[in-house]
């Protein structure tokens, strides 16, 4: 087995690094630990985090990459496989090599589509096939099916109430009294939600397709778990491409003024005067180009796919960062006249040294507001410009992808709705929990809205 | 009885498990035709008690408790709709912040005919005709009608505003700090405006004021707070002339005045507390001189003293009621303790010397940002300021008095003129040459939260200059340097680690002024420095300064809009209008004999005085400045046609006095 790093996989756990930094730096500043309190206060914020660090835990677990070795050559020496695959692959390898041939609905055990047989008498008919592996082990699908989902339906809730009840235990237990001050009823309840969800999952995913097949025949939940980790990216990463844009052009026309201030200006209005599709659009399709020109730059589908997300991020980046920073220009115009930047204006200290000291803490809030907020809006962003076809490599598994091969099937009759069905609902959920998130760390870090309470 | 009656008014906050009472039992009257006066420290409860009766209380704030009666309906029992009526209609309130209580999308017109839609006929011509004599009536032209507020001055939206108010023809007009926003020219003509609407109209008028000397220009009755409770209920008369509570006692005494010059203000020590503290006893126990084991364990009961004196004091319990109230114990610490020296010393050069100084604000429009014009905010100012002196720079708002400061700080860059620090030319100075000046003029700024970073410590803030302006300190060097600092200022030691927001206003002063001393400056630029304190606590913060001026021979240049601090503190006055000095002098002789009449106008806008003659004239002075001629002017009484040819340059009156006026008064 070789271990793979590809450049998003580097990205997102330095991104975790950087976050568990900042988690520790907040406990030791208390100014920064109050605002912090009452975020982690707030029931709705803590149950969006918990939903929030599942999927973050599926993007993790699918940005741990590695080739398989295969067997020894005649001379003993390795080989790799071709594909990619990470931990969450692995993990989910019962779904992988499930295939069928082509759509099925949730649960079923026949194929959507008839299809000419071969009766055991010789004589030809067209009929819904049996899948090869949805419901395989069903003697008489018809007579058997609901009963058996059922009971394994029942095994699976079962399974995640134990677990769950054992973690109450365990948190009730001796070390019970640790943090009296957090929502523990929300966030048990938000776990014991989690907990069912997987225990149901567990146990029926390796017999049924719970959320179908797609048009060939791979399991959509396994392709809508595999989205969450481009989703995942595009949001985060994005953000970060964006902050040294938005944060050190936004500030330096705040703070400097002058003639800094109408480059600035001049650049932002210019960029925003350009429709930001049309950008990405061109970007993309150059890239797109040049990839194909040069095949021999990367040695793997994986690698190539890789790069265009990043070169999504970085083009998406480079598009959307004039909002914030007009407003953190603005935000700073207000704080480089507050009397306590003039009193350090007035001790000769240095420009490099106001900025770190007196500004940057002072505007962090909005930064920050700013990152989560955006992080659903770009969630989105994916979708849309995946499903327009200037997203990510066609190949790779997100939310726009399948929404846009899902395009063509909801004219059919009977609808093919799941894939559909089950990219919302993921993206739903995703969006929802950042933007509760998120609006509960406005109303904890702005003070605007602080002195209400 | 006509008019309001207010009983056992109890305010709480609830915050989770907390509960707050900001307003604990509070009760007074305001007649008919009366005028009373709710005079408390910032944070006693005075703003909850206003918005209380009025309905109109914050989320998460409610009435506990309590009644209060209009004409004898109880309007805090009133279910919301009737409430809906009164409020605007029998009973209005304006506010501080005359700004934000308009909406700036409407003209004033329309606002003031929507209030009468409300609460009145609804005939459209019969609005109209009333809208215009509500404008006449707070001396407004009626043309203004057609205005939006951001083209009135201050003074005259907070006018608009009382005209809005007005429309409901209310019995009781509340008045929650009406003037504090304005200057003290505006603030006078409000003032004689509410006072001369309250008689011809019969109404009553609760004015909230943090100001003694407002409360007895305009009150009939007063109604001193502390700490959300009554402390003292009494007639002007009687308040003024015989307060009886300690803490009445106290506020008098601490109020700067020509008459204490040189003399040690007394000081109320301690802080207002804020409803978070839960207080035994008397309230004010924590600050009283004259406390006693009783007052901290038993709360005092309310007492009346004579039929319209009451008070909250165990020391009313021996008072025979009808006896001759008793006479204010002689502070004890008004000891004379001189600050410095009347004439302070000049053998030396002076510490800060100006010549025609300017700074100029270009006004850049357009797309390519052309400069069209100038604002003038300094034009031409001479002033000088030596060792252990203080000259006071005041005039009213707008009149560049920040912008001159912060120009000869360096903080912004004179457009032209002459700037000397120690005899040195800094206006050359670029760079490192000029980081090296900066240790000597140091800065203080009003607003105590906003001066200090509200992320260091405290200590890393007094440190931040010591760091930049002297790095040969060793960390030790500079630890015994801060303690020495908080010495000084008076606070205690360990408040080095700890962040601004767990101090109050004055102890963030304090820290301010601490943190400009540790670099030790020959200069102190003082902006304002008490006016956002409590006058208690601005006592503590003006025998500071003195005293460090005493002991280190500081000079301060000291702005400020309230001339009884510059009667009390300054050695020099220089008087500023639109961007130029109209008079500088020694302060004993400019404040009582002033020789600009823009210094008389002033002067003679100071509360406590007794209101102006003519109310309600409408403020001239918005006017564009003639060109060449006086820019006073179109507010002068004094105005003759030789004004209107010729600036008046500075000329001296006296040896020491100068004034910029052809026609001088003295
Ligand atoms: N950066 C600026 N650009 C343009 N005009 C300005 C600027 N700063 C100040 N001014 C104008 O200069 C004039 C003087 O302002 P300044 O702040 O010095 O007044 P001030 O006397 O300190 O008033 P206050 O008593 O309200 O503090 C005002 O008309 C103000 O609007
Ligand atoms: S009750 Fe006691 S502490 Fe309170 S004001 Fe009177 S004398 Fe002072
Ligand atoms: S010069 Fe004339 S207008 Fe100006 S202040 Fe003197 S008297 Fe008034
Ligand atoms: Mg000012």
């Amino acid at each position: 087995m070789m271990p793979v790093v590809l450049w998003t996989d580097l990205l997102v756990w330095l991104l975790m690094a950087a976050l568990v930094g900042a988690v520790l730096l907040i406990r030791r500043q208390p100014h920064l630990r109050a605002p912090w309190g009452r975020v982690a206060r707030d029931p709705m914020a803590m149950a969006a985090a918990l939903v929030l660090a599942a999927y973050t835990a599926i993007a993790l677990l699918d940005s741990l990459h590695y080739r398989e070795a295969l067997p020894p050559g005649p001379q003993g020496e390795v080989h790799y496989a071709p594909e990619v695959k990470s931990v969450l692959d692995r993990l989910l390898a019962p779904l992988v090599e499930r295939q069928e041939k082509s759509y099925s609905a949730p649960f079923a055990t026949h194929a959507f589509a008839r299809e000419t047989l071969t009766g055991p008498d010789g004589q030809t008919i067209r009929d819904f096939p049996r899948l090869i592996h949805g419901g395989a082990h069903l003697a008489d699908p018809v007579r058997d099916r609901a009963a058996d989902i059922l009971a394994r339906l029942a095994a699976g809730l079962g399974g995640g109430l134990v677990i769950w009840l054992a973690w109450l235990g365990l948190r009730r237990g001796p070390r019970r009294r640790r943090h009296p001050q957090l929502p523990w009823r929300a966030m048990d309840v938000t776990l014991l939600a989690l907990m069912l969800v997987v225990g149901a999952l567990v146990a029926l995913a390796p017999h049924y397709h719970v959320l179908g097949t797609d048009k060939v025949g791979q399991d959509v939940l396994y392709a809508s778990l595999k989205s969450v980790r481009t989703g995942f990216l595009i949001g985060a990463l994005t953000t970060l491409v964006t902050l040294p844009f938005s944060v050190g052009l936004g500030v330096a026309a705040g703070y400097f003024g002058g003639r800094v201030d109408d480059a600035v200006q001049y650049l932002y209005t210019t960029l925003n005067a350009i429709p930001g599709v049309l950008l990405i659009a061109a970007a993309v399709l150059i890239l797109q180009a040049q990839m194909e020109a040069h095949p021999d730059w990367f040695e793997t589908g994986a690698e190539r796919a890789d790069m265009r997300l990043l070169f999504l991020c970085l083009i998406l980046g480079v598009t959307s960062w004039t909002g914030l920073a007009r407003l953190l220009r603005g935000e700073v115009l207000k704080v480089r006249e507050l009397d306590y930047v003039m009193a350090a204006r007035a001790f000769g200290v240095s420009h490099g040294r106001i900025l770190g000291r007196h500004i940057l803490p002072n505007i962090q809030h909005i930064i920050l507001i700013s990152v989560v907020m955006d992080f659903s809006g770009l969630v989105l962003a994916e979708a849309v410009l995946s499903y327009v076809g200037v997203g990510v490599d066609p190949g790779m598994y997100s939310f726009g992808n399948m929404i846009n091969g899902a395009r063509l099937e909801l004219a059919r009759e009977p609808v093919v709705w799941w894939q559909l069905g089950a990219a919302f609902l993921f993206m739903f959920i995703l969006v929802l929990a950042a933007n509760l998130l998120a609006d509960s760390i406005r109303d904890a870090l702005d003070p605007r809205t602080r002195q209400r309470t | 009885m006509k008019g309001l009656k207010v009983r056992d008014l109890q305010v709480e906050i609830r915050s989770g498990e907390r509960r707050l009472v900001p307003v604990d039992g509070v009760g007074f009257e305001v007649a008919a035709n009366e005028c009373v006066a709710l005079l408390g420290e910032s944070g006693c409860g005075k703003s909850l008690t206003a918005l209380a009766l009025m309905r109109l209380l914050p989320e998460g704030a409610d009435i506990a408790q309590g009644t209060a009666e209009l004409d004898g309906i109880d309007m805090l029992a009133l279910p919301e709709r009737e409430m809906r009526r009164v409020r605007g209609g029998r009973l209005a309130m304006i506010f501080q912040e005359p700004m934000t209580s308009l909406n700036p999308v409407l003209t004033i017109g329309q606002q003031i005919e929507e209030a009468l839609t409300a609460h009145g006929d609804a005939s459209q011509p019969g609005i109209k005709h009333q809208a215009r004599e509500l404008m006449t009536a707070v001396g407004l032209p009626p043309e203004r009608l057609a205005a939006y507020p951001f083209q009135l001055s201050g003074g005259q939206r907070q006018r608009a505003l009382i005209a809005m108010m007005l429309a409901g023809d209310p019995e009781v007009l509340i008045a929650d700090e009406p003037t504090t926003a304005l200057d003290v020219t505006v603030q006078a003509q409000i003032l004689a405006l509410l006072k001369q609407l309250q008689q011809q109209r019969g109404m009553g008028l609760l004015l909230i004021t943090h100001d003694l000397d407002v409360a007895r220009d305009m009150a009939d009755r007063v109604a001193v707070m502390y700490a959300g409770q009554i402390v003292e209920w009494a007639s002007r008369e009687t308040l003024y002339q015989s307060p009886f509570h300690p803490y009445t006692q106290r506020l008098f005494q601490v109020l700067p005045a020509i008459s204490r010059r040189g003399q040690r203000l007394a000081q109320i020590p301690g802080n207002v507390p804020g409803p978070e503290v839960r207080l035994e006893g008397c309230r004010f126990s924590g600050r009283c001189l004259r406390v006693m084991d009783r007052c901290r364990q038993e709360t005092p009961a309310w007492r009346q003293l004579s039929p319209d004196h009451g008070v909250r004091c165990h020391l009313a319990d021996g008072v025979d009621p009808m006896a001759a109230p008793v006479a204010a114990p002689a502070p004890s610490e008004t000891s004379a303790s001189p600050s410095a020296g009347e004439g302070a010393a000049k053998a030396t050069g002076p510490v800060l010397a100006l010549q025609g100084l300017a700074v100029h604000f270009p006004v850049r429009t357009g797309l390519l940002r052309r400069t069209t014009d100038v604002v003038k905010a300094v034009d031409g100012v001479d002033l000088e300021v030596h060792q252990g002196e203080t000259v006071a720079l005041v005039g009213e708002s707008g009149c560049g008095k920040t912008t001159l400061a912060r120009a000869a700080l360096r903080l912004l860059e004179p457009t032209s003129g002459r700037l000397e620090l120690l005899g040195r030319d800094i206006r050359q100075l670029e760079g490192e040459a000029l980081r090296r000046q900066r240790a000597a003029m140091q800065i203080v700024f009003q607003d105590p939260f906003s001066s200090l970073n509200p992320r260091m410590r405290v200590g890393e803030i007094l440190e931040e200059g010591m760091r930049a302006l002297r790095p040969e300190l060793s960390g030790q060097q500079r630890a015994a340097g801060l303690a020495r600092l908080l010495e000084q200022v008076g606070l205690p030691q360990d408040v080095v680690g700890r962040y601004p927001h767990e101090f109050s206003g004055g102890q963030r002063q304090r820290i301010a002024i601490a943190r400009a001393l540790a670099v030790g400056p020959a200069l102190m630029v003082l902006d304002e420095p008490t006016s956002a304190l409590d006058v208690s606590v601005q006592a503590q913060i003006l025998n500071l300064l003195a005293d460090l001026q005493r002991q280190q021979g500081l000079a301060y240049l000291f702005i400020t809009h309230n001339l009884s601090v510059v009667g009390y503190l300054a050695h020099r006055v220089a008087v500023m209008y639109r961007g130029r000095l109209v008079e500088t002098g020694p302060a004993a002789e400019l404040l009582t004999r002033p020789g600009h009449p823009y210094t008389r106008l002033l002067l003679g806008s100071v509360p406590g005085r007794g209101l102006p003659e003519t109310p309600a004239s409408v403020p001239g002075g918005q006017a564009a400045a003639p060109g060449g001629g006086c820019a006073f002017a179109p507010r002068c009484p004094q105005m003759r046609r030789e004004c209107l040819e010729e600036q008046p340059a500075l000329r001296e009156l006296a040896p020491g006095r100068q004034a910029a006026c052809l026609f001088p008064l003295v």
